[in-house]
């Protein structure tokens, strides 16, 4: 098989405004499904079931069902109904879709903190709002930094999925180059630059903060 | 007398099916140090955590300087924040500092100022020991500190009365001693304290009554040298022959 090394440089900036697609709908889907996510957790660990009981359903759901369904469900859905285009429906999939496991992430860190914790600070007279904001969730946070590096990354390569709903990213641009110039390989290879490129962004930023995030647990 | 500092009437706690308390009555009066003793699952940490009403009941009523202990929250906050409380296994908060974890409560529940707050948690770390400590995190301490720092957390909200959940059973036995004297110059003080614990030197030196639970309910109390010398329940006697019998100790 031939490998032209040299198409790499060639054709690396006709990548520049697919790779900026990637991160912009990985980055704005990451933020949707924090927000998703945190109140998912704090609905879930309700007693009360009307917050509960959707917050499951919604779990189950979309962990139940491949990110490629939902995507073409929400992109024709959203077209549809609300006349929506495929970027926002591209990030408004790819949130609700890690929403549900950043939420069982938050839920998961959140309830592994001793109940001891809650108790003392709810001695101390305070709400039980308060306390979680206070003493359970700054704790949480911090054993939820590595699921949550975990789970980025992921949404990240995720994106690649919305190649499918005519999305200009990483992907689409590697094999639309590709059926015009023959050289998949090389294409693939420069898509996969920037994807590593970009997980080696997100695990030093996480190692970053994981490392200021230590500093209380010192022993 | 003065109405209790803390009332216990009739209290009945159900877990489930299981009933662990069954009919206490209880009072301590201002300024008095009351010990329960008793064998592990009689109920004794249940029948402290009703009184700040981390556990619930189902029967009875108990008043803390007057206050009803409630459902309702609100006001179960309030009554909390004149109710200090220590834990067995402390429960530092590990994310603050040691003047953090002291400040939080006079910040957070009294709405006092930063330097305000300090000044009162300085004032309690030094009372128990710990003021080099302050910017230390609770990892970096020992047992005996931590337990220490809880108390002078619960100091700071300058509470009415003190509860002790076995303060010193997680601790290593060289480590209990100072946190026994703390609470020995708390009692000295005038504070009102409940306490549960199994150190039967501390209730005979420092308590002014002590309380025998069994199985739910308060079998005899009186003062300590009248339980410990001349207990008049054979289950007293029992329990106190295996604790103070040398190496009978469990």
């Amino acid at each position: 098989m031939y490998y032209d090394a040299s198409a790499l440089i060639k054709y690396f900036p006709y990548f520049l405004p697919a790779a900026w697609m990637t991160i912009k709908i990985s980055v704005l889907g990451i933020l949707l499904g924090l927000g998703l996510g945190l109140t998912a957790a704090f609905a879930r660990i309700s007693r009360r079931t009307v917050l509960n009981a959707p917050a499951r359903a919604y779990v189950y759901v979309i962990r139940g069902t491949p990110l490629l369904l939902q995507l073409l469900f929400i992109y024709y859905g959203m077209r549809s109904v609300a006349g929506l285009d495929a970027v926002p429906s591209a990030v408004l999939a790819l949130g609700v879709h890690n929403g549900a496991y950043i939420g069982e992430v938050f839920r998961g860190a959140i309830q592994s903190i001793a109940p001891g914790q809650m108790e003392a600070a709810r001695s101390l007279g305070m709400s039980h709002c308060r306390a979680m904001f206070r003493i359970i969730l700054p704790q949480a946070l911090k054993r939820a930094v590595p699921p949550l590096g975990n789970q980025f990354i992921i949404a990240l390569k995720d994106s690649s999925l919305a190649s499918a709903i005519t999305i200009n990213e990483l992907l689409l641009k590697a094999q639309q180059l590709a059926s015009s110039n023959f050289m998949m390989m090389e294409m693939l290879t420069v898509a996969a630059f920037f994807y590593l490129f970009y997980t080696g962004v997100f695990t030093w930023l996480f190692a970053r903060v994981e490392a200021r995030l230590a500093v209380s647990a010192r022993t | 007398m003065d109405a209790p500092m803390i009332g216990i009437h009739g209290l009945h706690k159900y877990f489930g099916e299981s009933h662990v308390l069954r009919g206490i009555d209880l009072s301590v009066a201002q300024s008095e140090v009351v010990v329960v003793i008793g064998a592990s699952g009689s109920g004794k940490s249940t029948l402290l955590r009703c009184v700040n009403r981390l556990e619930d009941f189902q029967e009875g009523r108990v008043e803390v300087n007057g206050r009803r202990v409630r459902d309702d929250e609100r006001r179960i906050n309030a009554l909390r924040s004149h109710v200090g409380m220590v834990f067995q296994h402390f429960n530092l908060f590990p994310h603050m500092t040691v003047l953090g974890n002291v400040t939080e409560g006079p910040t957070q529940v009294r709405g006092l100022g930063r330097d305000e707050a300090r000044d009162i948690a300085r004032r309690y770390l030094d009372k128990v020991g710990m003021g080099d400590f302050e910017n230390a995190y609770p990892a970096t301490l020992s047992g005996g500190q931590k337990q220490r720092v809880a108390i002078a957390r619960a100091l700071a909200m300058e509470p009415d009365v003190m509860l002790f959940d076995e303060p010193t059973s997680a601790l290593d036995p060289e480590l209990v001693g100072g946190v026994l004297a703390v609470m020995r110059g708390l009692a000295e003080d005038g504070m009102t304290m409940l306490v549960v614990t199994h150190e039967m030197g501390f209730a005979s030196e420092v308590a002014d009554t002590v309380a025998f639970m069994d199985q739910g309910v308060i079998l005899e109390s009186g003062p300590p040298a009248t339980i410990f010398n001349d207990p008049q329940q054979a289950r007293t006697r029992e329990f106190l022959g295996q604790v103070l019998t040398p190496g009978g100790c469990t």
